[in-house]
C-alpha cells in the first residue's frame, strides 16, 4: 500500500511541480539572451514567481517520496514505473496549461502505460 | 545554426552523458537508500534519523551530482537542439537503468520487465515525434 502512496507522490508532485514551474517559465517569457548576466537576471525574475516556489516544493516532495520507494523496491522496477509521469503530465498540460494535444501525443502515452504495466506486472 | 560535424558530435556526447547520467544517479540513490533503509514507524523521531543518514550518505550526494550533471546535460544540449529530438533520445535511460541495476546492484531483471521497458521507450519516442508547441506564441 505504502508502495502506491510514495508512486503517487513521485508522479502527482513530480509532475504537479514541472507544471507549475512551466507556469512561471511562461508568465516570464521566452529567454533570448543566454550572457551570464541576463541568465542571472533571469533566475532572480524566476524567484519573485510564485509558482516557481510551489513547483520546487513539490519537486523536493517528489524527490523524497523517490528515495522512499527506492528504500522499499529496485530502481530497476521504480525508474520506468515513474514513465507515469508522461501520462500525468500530458493530462496535466492539457487541464492545468490548456494545452492541444495531438491524437499520436495520446497514442504515445497509451503505450507508455502499457510498458509500465508490464513492468509493474514483473514485480515479484 | 549551422548544422556541422563538429555539432552532431557534441550533440551526441551531451545526449550520451544524459542517458548515462541520470540512470546512474538514481542507481546510487537506491545503492545509498538500501543502505539506509525504510521507515519503522512513522514518528517523527524515526524520520528524523533517516533524513540525517540520508544527508550524510555519500551515495546519496553522489547520486545528487550526477542528477545535476544530467540536467546541465540536458539544458546545454537544449539550447541548439529541439525538444522533440531530445525527448526520445532519453528514452534509452529506462533500458541503461535496468542494465546499471542488474551489472551494479545485482538486481534481477525479469525478461517481463524488459519488455515493459522496450514498449516504455516505444511510447515516449512516439510522443517525441509529435509537434513540441501545440499553443499560440504570445
Amino acid at each position: 500500500m505504502r508502495e502506491f502512496f510514495f508512486l503517487f507522490l513521485v508522479i502527482v508532485a513530480g509532475t504537479g511541480g514541472e507544471l507549475c514551474v512551466t507556469r512561471a517559465m511562461k508568465v516570464i517569457g521566452e529567454v533570448h539572451d543566454f550572457r551570464p548576466a541576463a541568465l542571472t537576471r533571469f533566475v532572480f525574475r524566476a524567484m519573485r514567481v510564485g509558482w516557481m516556489w510551489i513547483g520546487i516544493g513539490m519537486m523536493t516532495l517528489a524527490f523524497f517520496s523517490l528515495l522512499a520507494m527506492l528504500s522499499i523496491e529496485n530502481v530497476s522496477l521504480v525508474v520506468p514505473v515513474t514513465a507515469l509521469s508522461y501520462a500525468a503530465g500530458t493530462t496535466g498540460a492539457k487541464l492545468f496549461l490548456h494545452e492541444r494535444i495531438s491524437l499520436q501525443r495520446w497514442i504515445g502515452v497509451l503505450i507508455v502505460c502499457v510498458g509500465v504495466t508490464l513492468v509493474w506486472l514483473s514485480r515479484r | 545554426m549551422k548544422d556541422s560535424p563538429g555539432l552532431h558530435f557534441k550533440t551526441y556526447l551531451l545526449l550520451l552523458l544524459m542517458v548515462l547520467f541520470a540512470p546512474l544517479g538514481n542507481v546510487l540513490l537506491s545503492k545509498g537508500m538500501k543502505g539506509i533503509g525504510s521507515a519503522k514507524n512513522w514518528a517523527a523521531a524515526d524520520l528524523l534519523r533517516i533524513l540525517l543518514k540520508i544527508l550524510t550518505s555519500g551515495y546519496i550526494w553522489l547520486g545528487i551530482a550526477c542528477l545535476l550533471a544530467f540536467f546541465v546535460a540536458y539544458m546545454l544540449v537544449l539550447t541548439w537542439a529541439d525538444y522533440s529530438y531530445v525527448q526520445p533520445a532519453s528514452a534509452f535511460s529506462y533500458a541503461v537503468v535496468a542494465a546499471l541495476s542488474y551489472f551494479l546492484l545485482e538486481e534481477v531483471v525479469p525478461p517481463l520487465r524488459w519488455a515493459g521497458i522496450g514498449v516504455i521507450c516505444v511510447g515516449v519516442f512516439v510522443v517525441g515525434r509529435t509537434p513540441p508547441r501545440t499553443t499560440e506564441k504570445a
